[in-house]
């Protein structure tokens, strides 16, 4: 290709996307505590962006105020979404700070305790007010019928809001997909391991078919 | 021994059982969301498991989330144990059904209790099974 022609490309490009008219996406990754939504997020912005969200780790509510990566260009089988992906709070109804008390002083886990609720809260308002779509993480380990996960799918069908299921943590010896796909039978169910990196070709391929 | 009382009973439980509030869909119907938001974290925090016979919908159940992660404090209060069967599942025949002598068809039964009280034990489409203690 030639130099000029690579500009003419360029320039279209970048020309489109400011004239645009379709907005990036503001896809939720929502999930109860500890489902993996932190590592999917920056597996998928470090794929796209090659910057991380924020820190994973396994003490609960590690994630206690949502965080956005905005304008991730997703682009599979000719189909490109631009995404801000929020990475928010593992939605639950109760918090206790004695739970970290193993991990830290009680101080930090009075603070922790606090920073999780108030990011639970602004979670459930973004939810109500401001996504365009939801990835819903369940960790496939675990049993999929509890109680926040019924309850907040419904509030997330409620909505009428694009809904993908991941079913995260494939990578492990005790992961059963098909009992998410069974308690969850109307929506689409992904298989993957955002740790390990496995099947996030389908994972891009359904944001991109899904949200696009 | 758990109790049945009605919600509007001023006197207090027995300090040896827990008490079970179950409240009729007619009740709940007449109520804004934050007046039954209210109604249920009031007698969740006098230690109480609500029973709903139609549940919330969709929004207020949000709303429940956010307004309960408002009030949760260290050592006092650290939230609720909520478990809802789906709408579609629920028959007139059930148990609450038949207790409080409904014919709704589309009743949608939630439970609503203290975290550090209700521990729920198993949970299916047709059963919810909940170990309740005293603190």
């Amino acid at each position: 290709m030639g130099l000029f022609t690579e500009l003419k490309d360029s320039i279209s490009r970048v020309t489109d996307r400011l004239f645009s008219e379709q907005e990036p996406k503001r896809i939720g990754i929502y999930g109860p505590p500890n489902a993996g939504k932190t590592t999917l997020a920056n597996r998928i912005a470090r794929d796209w962006t090659g910057d991380a969200i924020g820190t994973e780790s396994h003490v609960p509510h590690e994630t206690r105020r949502a965080r956005r990566k905005e304008n991730v260009e997703i682009e599979r089988n000719g189909k490109t979404v631009t995404i801000d992906i929020v990475d928010t709070p593992g939605v639950t109804t109760k918090v206790d700070y004695e739970e970290f008390t193993d991990e830290m002083e009680e101080d930090d886990a009075i603070r922790r305790s606090r920073e999780a609720t108030e990011g639970v809260a602004e979670a459930m308002h973004w939810l109500r007010e401001d996504v365009d779509g939801v990835i819903y993480v369940l960790d496939s380990a675990e049993d999929p019928i509890t109680q926040v996960n019924t309850m907040l799918i419904g509030i997330i069908e409620s909505r009428d809001l694009p809904v993908l299921i991941f079913a995260n943590k494939i990578d492990l010896d005790d992961s059963s997909v098909k009992r998410i796909e069974d308690a969850f039978p109307q929506h689409k169910t992904i298989p993957l391991s955002a740790k390990e990196g496995e099947n996030m070709d389908e994972v891009y391929e359904n944001i991109a078919e899904y949200f696009g | 021994m758990p109790t049945a009382t009605n919600a509007d009973d001023s006197d207090p439980p027995d300090s040896d059982g827990v008490q079970i509030d179950l409240i009729s869909g007619e009740r709940m119907d007449s109520m804004a969301t934050m007046e039954k938001i209210r109604m249920i974290l009031d007698g969740v925090h006098d230690g109480n498991i609500v029973i709903l016979e139609e549940g919330l919908t969709p929004d207020e159940e949000s709303r429940l989330i956010e307004v309960t992660m408002s009030e949760i404090s260290p050592d006092e209060f650290n939230g609720i144990e909520i478990e809802t069967y789906p709408k579609s599942e629920t028959r007139d025949s059930s148990l609450l059904g038949r207790l409080m002598g409904s014919d709704e068809t589309e009743a949608k039964l939630t439970v609503i209790g203290p975290a550090n009280q209700i521990e729920t034990l198993h949970k299916d489409e047709t059963l919810i099974s909940a170990l309740v203690s005293r603190d």
